[in-house]
């Protein structure tokens, strides 16, 4: 059951950028996973005290980095740290492979992507929110899917694109296109003059309306001001999953 | 059960907390898709033996009430102590003759989320569209949304234009999509 609490440990951690880290952890019994699903943690203090928070997976068992595996019953997830957070501290500066917590899990059969899905897909991912699309694309490219996927993804400057290795690998992949939109401070001989995303971006950056599904994931203000966009460029809503954190 | 070594407690369990929650002072939004573009707001109740609808000016002129109530998100955050006006879903079934049992309230935008009747009528459940005094944010299901404070925020859906009653009780978009079919907090019942 998805309910229930399991044993974890964490595998690894690997930084993304500064303030933030991939974490892989090994889960007991990890059932059936799917790329945009999210996973509940459970951290307990020496009081008893338990804290819980939600992270989108960045990989799946089949879809790791790259789309190779992670090891069986593996997943990773992507944590950012907030400076006055009480849990992203901890997973981000302390926790250390072979450390235990607790899974709940994975959850969430809307903001997903199948390697069946036949349709187009266009990502759009706000700084950490790019975490589901990243395990989306892993998936296709561990699948023998074709589907064409295209990634805009919104960030600050340089130093904080999650994933930029890998994401810069993906210019060879085939049928995989990835954008960076700088919004404060753009890398030299970037054409794009560093600002948010504009409809202009949408018109550059991201598929016909009409030609698939959009995934759009980030802080509540970016999610809501790309809808808008799509809506205006001609999107059906029906076409537009979303998922958002933060307050408004 | 043993504690794990490094992560040390920073904040108190408030007993107003159901298990699993964490107390937020903001208002995470949570949404599976754009806000609708509502054109002409109105919302409509059936049973089936009848239904009735209101207009906008006809909602504000039903009888109000003011509701001060905590709110338990499934994603784990609660907010305590918040203020809400809106009209009792009583009051808007007040009339209406129904012997059945569950209810379906649907949304402009196409959402959709599945109650037994008993958890929407007896002075539970609300149609709510001022929020700390002031007009309901969009993105937070404004003109006016569902309000269930006992079950989970999921269950209070966004943007409401209607309530069906329903012989047979059928899931909704997020009990479709893994959701607990019932959502009571203090039970966890957060996932199927």
């Amino acid at each position: 059951m998805s309910t229930d609490w399991r044993p974890a440990i964490c595998v690894q951690g690997r930084p993304e950028t500064l303030s933030s880290r991939s974490i892989r952890l090994k889960v007991d019994n990890l059932g059936p996973v799917v790329a945009g699903q999210h996973i509940d943690i459970r951290l307990t203090a020496d009081d008893g005290y338990q804290a819980v928070r939600s992270y989108s997976l960045s990989a799946t068992p089949r879809g790791g980095p790259g789309g190779t595996p992670l090891g069986n019953s593996e997943v990773e997830i992507a944590v950012e740290e907030l400076p006055e957070g009480e849990v992203s501290p901890y997973l981000v500066e302390a926790l250390a492979p072979g450390d235990p917590l607790e899974v709940r899990g994975p959850v969430g059969g809307w903001f997903v992507w199948h390697p069946t899905d036949s349709e187009p897909v266009q990502l759009i991912g706000g700084g950490s929110g790019v975490a589901p699309l990243v395990a989306i694309l892993r998936a296709r490219i561990a699948s023998t899917s074709a589907v064409p996927m295209r990634l805009l993804y919104s960030v600050r400057a340089p130093d904080t694109v999650y994933f930029a290795d890998e994401l810069a690998s993906y210019t060879t992949s085939p049928n995989i296109t990835v954008d960076l939109a700088y919004t404060r401070v753009a890398p030299h001989g970037e054409a794009r003059p560093p600002g948010r995303l504009t409809d202009r971006d949408i018109e550059n950056f991201v598929q016909e309306p009409g030609s698939g599904i959009v995934y759009v994931c980030g802080p509540n203000s970016f999610v809501a001001a790309v809808t808008d966009l799509l809506l205006a460029r001609g999107y059906d809503s029906a076409a537009i999953r979303t998922e958002r954190f933060g307050g408004a | 059960m043993a504690g794990f070594e490094g992560f040390a407690s920073r904040r108190q369990t408030d007993p107003a907390l159901p298990p699993g929650q964490h107390l937020e002072r903001g208002f995470p939004v949570l949404s599976a898709g754009p806000d609708p573009n509502i054109k002409v707001w109105e919302l409509q109740v059936a049973t089936e033996t009848g239904q009735r609808s209101w207009s906008w000016d006809d909602f504000l002129a039903l009888p109000q009430e003011d509701i001060t109530t905590d709110i338990h998100c499934v994603t784990s955050w609660s907010k305590l102590g918040t203020h809400w006006r809106g009209v009792s879903v009583d009051t808007l079934f007040d009339g209406l003759k129904t012997e059945q049992r569950f209810a379906m309230a649907r949304s402009y935008g196409g959402y959709t989320t599945n109650l037994p009747l008993e958890d929407l009528l007896g002075g539970k459940a609300w149609v709510m569209h001022t929020f700390e005094g002031r007009p309901l944010a969009s993105e937070h299901g404004g003109p006016a949304r569902l309000f269930v404070p006992h079950l989970y925020f999921w269950k209070s859906a966004k943007w409401l234009q209607g309530i069906q009653t329903m012989a047979v009780d059928r899931p909704g978009f997020w009990e479709n999509y893994g959701y607990h079919n019932h959502g009571d907090p203090w039970k966890e019942e957060r996932y199927a």
